[in-house]
């Protein structure tokens, strides 16, 4: 007897939904097990990390609040993800973006006219994290250099002149010596709309919205799609490749750029403790909502609580907040395990039976 | 310069490129058979934790290495069931390891320690370096070379075995034909998934060999995010080697190399800010990926196995 995969006619359509669904509730049984394992007890926990992250309007908007950067980032590895640009930098290019918006904020909010301070933030963000994003995308175009590796390095360094920054020159002069630069002035804050959701959800959602209309309804979007999809029937149709690499990596890393801005002017307001892991989470985000828009935020939406409630229970319990990335890994890994399901379907042969005829037959 | 000085930077050149090399090496290996694994810096961070969980605990410093050895096996063998067996995305199952690793690593940190508090800023056994009579006396390279550790000696034999287990026998002729081309491989009646699975999880003992030289050698303890990129810079380094033992070395001694220099210069005392100094081995690190790749696209040489990154299965023609 042996159990074989095999490949299905059709797709399953039930596949999608259910294998994330499943591969979240195998991940919580893993994630209780470990807990158990350095006793701590698992209900309690994950009945913490609920309550703070769902349970009630503050403790929702909270999740709100990191669901901004989240699916922001998300949105813009998502897009360079449907052309198999495997963008890991999101996280430099949300430093970035927030370096160039606190610029503004702490050296340039003075002298402009105090409307103008938002929107160049916004585009001065948007352009750095696109700059950060495009150095790799224009190194893969032209040289073929490997961009996993890019933009992952490019990420240590960011954070590092981040950290550089206020710390350094950019510290507050009356901020005691604690690290972080001056807050910003009132003209540079985002507005918000509920506890500290600020304005950032907005963009988040505008940003979805023109990225499903760019990829169903443009040329582009097209030409996107058939790249990730079969690059050589892109090249033999004439797209050209290069081009499409710089121009999604521009985008993708202004988004991020944009989410970095949306942190330090809705959130923080002042540069401080920006990189947090956003832009790594914004990976499994877009995996999870198999890079669909209107996926990611829903699913930016479930990682925040995630996040949330692992600093819940960080609080409540003294269980370290790592708890929260150990499952979101394991998602990601169970996510990986169903996908083949998709595709596949199992098939038990209960005995060897080379007799039996075979479509696919011997010449090649 | 003088000679204490340049034997200085050597000393550390090696001991910063031991576990870059142990990484670097498990790397090779891995990929060699077609199996990417980009979770290389999320099992460095779990070997390198439970390493010095471990050896402190059970005060046996070798238990704490063989510990890190399971580990990294086990950690593989995941990412292996996936990529071999489940056909996934090997660049998405390598960067779930990756948050998973340092996650968990990072939770281990914070709970491992004596009565379950944190693990940072514990001492614990560490290699002690041991000169290896008369070549140790030698100029220059006696210090450097011949007074490290263990670990760093290991590597002098498993560097040439390694490449001869490549090169030279039927075994690595087998997991070269499988990396390059699985369904002539198969034809010649050499076990695809038998063999990825081998090598995956023999790269992931090497790999968790290097996060333990991280906490049981080079930086002798805890630290959260104690490889700092290390992972990654190994699978840069993979690249730089053209997937070559013996390329790795020279590799992992100019990374080494990179962190003596940085190491002496923040010593000497200096106005460059520690931030910058430490993007340094980043900043290498994409110079080198550019110079490399450059390289390769103008002499027309191909380093990659052919087939990396790409699953198999038998019944799909392709």
């Amino acid at each position: 007897m042996s159990i074989v995969f095999e490949k299905r006619l059709v797709r399953a359509r039930w596949a999608p939904i259910l294998v994330p669904v499943i591969s979240i509730f195998l991940a919580l049984v893993f994630g209780a097990l470990l807990l158990m394992a350095f006793g701590i007890n698992p209900f309690e926990a994950y009945r913490v990390m609920l309550q703070g992250s769902l349970g009630g309007g503050y403790a929702i908007s909270e999740t709100l609040v990191k669901a901004i950067p989240l699916m922001l980032t998300g949105l813009g590895v998502s897009i360079a993800f449907r052309m198999l640009f495997w963008n890991i930098g999101a996280e430099g290019q949300l430093a970035m973006g927030g370096i160039a918006a606190s610029y503004v904020a702490l050296f340039l909010s003075d002298r402009l006219p105090a409307p103008l301070v938002l929107p160049l933030m916004a585009i001065l963000a948007i352009i750095a994290g696109a700059v950060w994003g495009g150095i790799p995308a224009f190194l893969k175009a032209f040289i073929g250099v490997n961009e996993i590796l890019t933009t992952l390095m490019m990420n240590y360094i960011a954070i590092l002149w981040v950290e550089y920054l206020y710390l350094g020159p950019w510290r507050d002069p009356a901020g005691y010596g604690f690290p972080g630069s001056a807050p910003f002035p009132e003209s540079a804050w985002l507005p918000r709309l509920t506890g500290r959701v600020h304005a950032g959800l907005i963009f988040a959602i505008v940003a979805a919205f023109l990225l499903w209309f760019i990829l169903t309804r443009t040329r582009w979007g097209y030409e996107i799609r058939v790249i990730g999809e079969n690059p050589r029937a892109a090249r033999y149709t004439g797209i050209d490749i290069g081009k499409n690499i710089l121009l999604v990596m521009l985008f993708s890393g202004g988004l991020a750029g944009l989410a970095g801005m949306a942190e330090v002017a809705g959130l923080t307001r002042r540069l401080y403790g920006l990189t947090v892991g956003y832009g790594y989470t914004a990976i499994i985000v877009a995996w999870l909502a198999s890079l669909n828009p209107w996926g990611v935020l829903l699913v930016a939406f479930l990682m925040a609580a995630l996040l949330v409630g692992g600093d819940q229970i960080q609080i409540a319990l003294q269980t370290p907040a790592a708890v929260a990335l150990v499952l979101q890994g394991a998602i990601l890994f169970f996510v990986l395990g169903g996908s083949i399901f998709i595709n596949y379907r199992i098939r038990v042969i209960r005995k060897a039976d080379s007799s039996q005829p075979s479509l696919e037959g011997g010449g090649q | 310069m003088n000679e204490a000085l340049v034997v200085s930077i050597l000393v550390i050149t090696i001991r910063a490129g031991t576990s870059l090399l142990y990484a670097t090496l498990g790397g090779i290996l891995n990929e060699r058979s077609g199996i990417l694994n980009l979770g290389m810096e999320g099992i460095m961070m779990m070997g390198a934790a439970t390493a010095f969980a471990v050896a402190y605990h059970s005060g046996v410093i070798w238990v704490g290495l063989g510990a890190a050895v399971l580990v990294g096996m086990l950690l593989a063998a995941i990412h292996a069931f996936l990529s071999i067996t489940m056909r996934a995305d090997q660049v998405v199952s390598g960067l779930a390891m990756t948050l998973f690793g340092t996650g968990l690593a990072s939770f281990m940190g914070q709970r491992l320690g004596p009565g379950g508090t944190t693990m940072v800023g514990l001492q614990g056994p560490s290699f002690q370096r041991i000169p290896i009579p008369l070549l140790s006396s030698l100029p220059f390279l006696g210090q450097s070379f011949f007074q490290q550790d263990v670990m760093t000696y290991a590597l002098y034999i498993l560097v040439p075995m390694l490449w001869f287990l490549l090169y030279r026998t039927q075994p690595g002729l087998h997991l070269r034909a499988v990396g390059e081309n699985p369904q002539a491989a198969d034809a010649m009646g050499v076990n695809v998934s038998a063999t990825r699975y081998l090598s995956t999880i023999l790269g992931g003992a090497l790999i968790g060999i290097g996060g333990a030289h991280l906490s049981l050698g080079y930086l002798q303890g805890w630290a959260d995010n104690i490889t700092g990129g290390r992972g990654w810079i190994a699978i840069a380094l993979i690249i730089f080697a053209t997937w070559d033992p013996l390329r790795a070395v020279v590799g992992a001694l100019l990374f080494g190399g990179i962190n003596a220099i940085q190491f002496r210069i923040q010593a000497a005392g200096t106005t460059i800010p520690a931030s910058f100094l430490n993007m340094m081995p980043y900043i290498f690190t994409i110079v080198v990926l550019v110079v490399i790749t450059w390289w390769e696209a103008i002499s027309k040489r191909v380093g990659a196995p052919a087939a990396l990154g790409t699953p198999y299965a038998r019944e799909e023609k392709r």
